[in-house]
């Protein structure tokens, strides 16, 4: 039984690195999958067949409960995928945090040679990353479920990091004090102070940030739910275990890097900075200058006669749902010979890749995905640039205006297009509270509207017949 | 202390493969990431199966179970839905 336990875990490993490694081609990715489900199908029974497992039906029922929450939360639309990620984050820290509360307990009452320092640190480290992580996971999604109880700008107070450092030193210190004294009279009661406190600084964590910063923190969250598994292999001696963490902690932390350079921000900036802030209005006293509104017929119109068009899409697609309307555009341009490229910002939407599985969903290529980087160079070619409820990634104050948040990011030069059309939601400013010079350049064309009832309107200029 | 030093070498090591192997995913599919490593770290099951099913106290096995649950959960969400998302990219 213990080889089968040794074997499976080994076996199970390899393919988790394959899961990954196929990932990095659509192709393959599938493949990735069924590896993945092979890998842990394999690591579960033989954990399950060990010796000193005797209450197979609370397995049974907990598994049963797990399938009956799992399957309805892999259906969601595709549109709440950041909430439901966020929630998967949570359910992940929540299971460390049990574990490892489940494990000191256990010590305690019957095992207290377990508790060397390196391993009571571990636990420490468990309990305290996988209770933050529940609890901030839970509020990303409350947030980006916009659950009504939640705020969704960010709450910011004097003093906010103070506290919140003042909360999470003071879980450490106790951690520490619990490494020296595991088996004191009053152990017990540090140790839910500590997971308590965890509790708490994970709510903290996440109150004081914004909409435009969830791609990062979504990340960050991941890394943390790594790590927390990483920790409860250090506690449970599983080899298995801190390879799967560290797999997933590794991934959260390339995906917030990256996230972080898309944004010009540094992890700090992005935990500490409540980048959500209103800020002072841009030119104060400086000439107010008007939006140009044009009319559906007339937009159609321009997109017709470009020969290329780049389309920007950012949050204010997903919230409409309007990646279906986006498809039918696309067909309608493509039809008439216009060549329709999709300019992805890192950091549009609200998790990484999230614009990218909107329009796999809508079946538009991915070949005609392309990114940033790739894509800026080719602006100035471009006929018109189609901005859709998308606004800090294309602002060009992020360039040269100190003053603002975003200075700094890199953007998508929707700007040298030689005609901009902009579909927004309202006239408010964007997420940052910044104003966008884009919509008042000379070349720029705004639609208000909702970015699928706008998009309906121009597609049905298109196939009515209303042009040709 | 020689189990620290392995696990420590097993983290670090894990670590580094985990970085190169994600460096080279499809920018395309760091959605689907998100949701298969979430799978994949809810690999933590195999710590609940044996909090859960061992021959502990009440209160402990509660917890346990409560930790199978969580775990579960991810991982039937996390594969199906990151399969749901591939199948998108994979068909065109």
């Amino acid at each position: 039984m213990r080889l089968i336990g040794e074997l499976s875990a080994v076996l199970a490993t390899a393919l988790f690195i394959f899961a990954l490694y196929w990932m990095n081609d659509p192709k393959t990715a599938r493949r990735g999958v069924i590896a993945g489900i092979i890998g842990m199908a394999v690591a579960v029974l033989a954990t399950w067949m060990q010796p000193e497992i005797l209450h197979h039906g609370w397995i049974v029922v907990a598994i049963v409960a797990g399938f009956l929450v799992g399957v309805p939360l892999s259906r969601v639309p595709l549109t709440a995928v950041p909430q439901r990620t966020a929630l998967s984050h949570a359910f992940g820290g929540l299971a460390a945090g049990l574990v490892g509360t489940a494990e000191y307990f256990l010590w305690l009452g019957e095992h207290a040679a377990q508790f060397t320092p390196f391993r009571t640190g571990a636990l420490v480290v468990e309990v305290i990353l996988g209770f933050l992580t529940f609890t901030g996971s839970l509020m990303a999604a409350g947030k980006l479920q916009e659950v009504r109880w939640i705020p969704q700008r960010p709450v910011t107070y004097p003093g906010q990091n103070f506290v919140n450092l003042g909360v999470l030193g003071l879980a450490a210190a106790l951690g520490v004090v619990l490494v020296i004294y595991p088996t004191a009279a009053w152990s017990g009661q540090v140790f839910i102070a500590i997971a308590a406190l965890a509790l708490i600084f994970g709510v903290l964590l996440i109150i004081p940030i914004g909409g435009a910063d969830m791609p990062t923190v979504i990340s960050i969250l991941n890394a943390y739910a790594g790590l927390s598994a990483v920790a409860m292999g250090f506690v449970l001696d599983s080899k298995l275990l801190v390879t799967a963490g560290a797999l997933d902690g590794s991934s959260g932390l390339i995906l917030s890097i990256i996230m972080c350079k898309a944004m010009n921000r540094s992890f700090t900036n992005v935990l500490f900075g409540a980048f959500g802030k209103a800020q002072p209005a841009l030119a104060a006293g400086a000439e107010q200058k008007v939006w140009k509104q044009e009319s559906v017929e007339g937009a159609a119109q321009l997109l017709e006669q470009a020969r290329s068009v780049v389309i920007i899409p950012g949050y204010g697609m997903a919230v409409a749902q309007a990646q279906h309307k986006v498809r039918e555009l696309f067909d309608a341009l493509t039809k008439r010979g216009v060549t329709v490229k999709f300019a992805i910002h890192p950091v549009a939407g609200r998790m990484p890749g999230h614009m990218n599985v909107l329009l796999a969903e809508a079946n538009i290529p991915y070949s005609a995905l392309v990114e940033m980087d790739e894509i800026n160079p080719e602006m100035p070619q471009t006929d018109v640039a189609l901005v859709l409820g998308a606004n800090d990634v294309v602002n060009p104050a992020a360039r040269y205006a100190k003053s603002t948040p975003i200075y700094g990011m890199p953007i998508i030069d929707a700007d040298k297009a030689k005609t901009v059309l902009a579909v927004k939601r309202s006239k408010n400013p964007g997420f940052a509270g910044i104003d966008n010079e884009l919509y008042v350049l000379d070349n720029t064309w705004m639609l208000f509207g909702d970015a699928k009832a706008v998009l309906g309107d121009l597609v049905k200029q298109f196939g009515g017949g209303g042009i040709h | 202390m020689s189990d620290f030093w392995s696990m420590l070498f097993v983290f670090v090591l894990a670590t580094f493969i985990g970085l190169g192997v994600i460096r080279r995913v499809s920018r395309l599919l760091y959605t689907p990431l998100m949701s298969l490593t979430n799978a994949i770290s809810a690999i933590a099951v195999v710590g609940s199966i044996v909090v859960t099913g061992a021959d502990h106290p009440l209160t402990i096995r509660i917890l346990g179970a409560i930790a199978l649950f969580a775990s579960m959960t991810n991982i039937v969400s996390g594969f199906m839905i990151t399969d749901r998302m591939l199948k998108m990219f994979k068909k065109q």
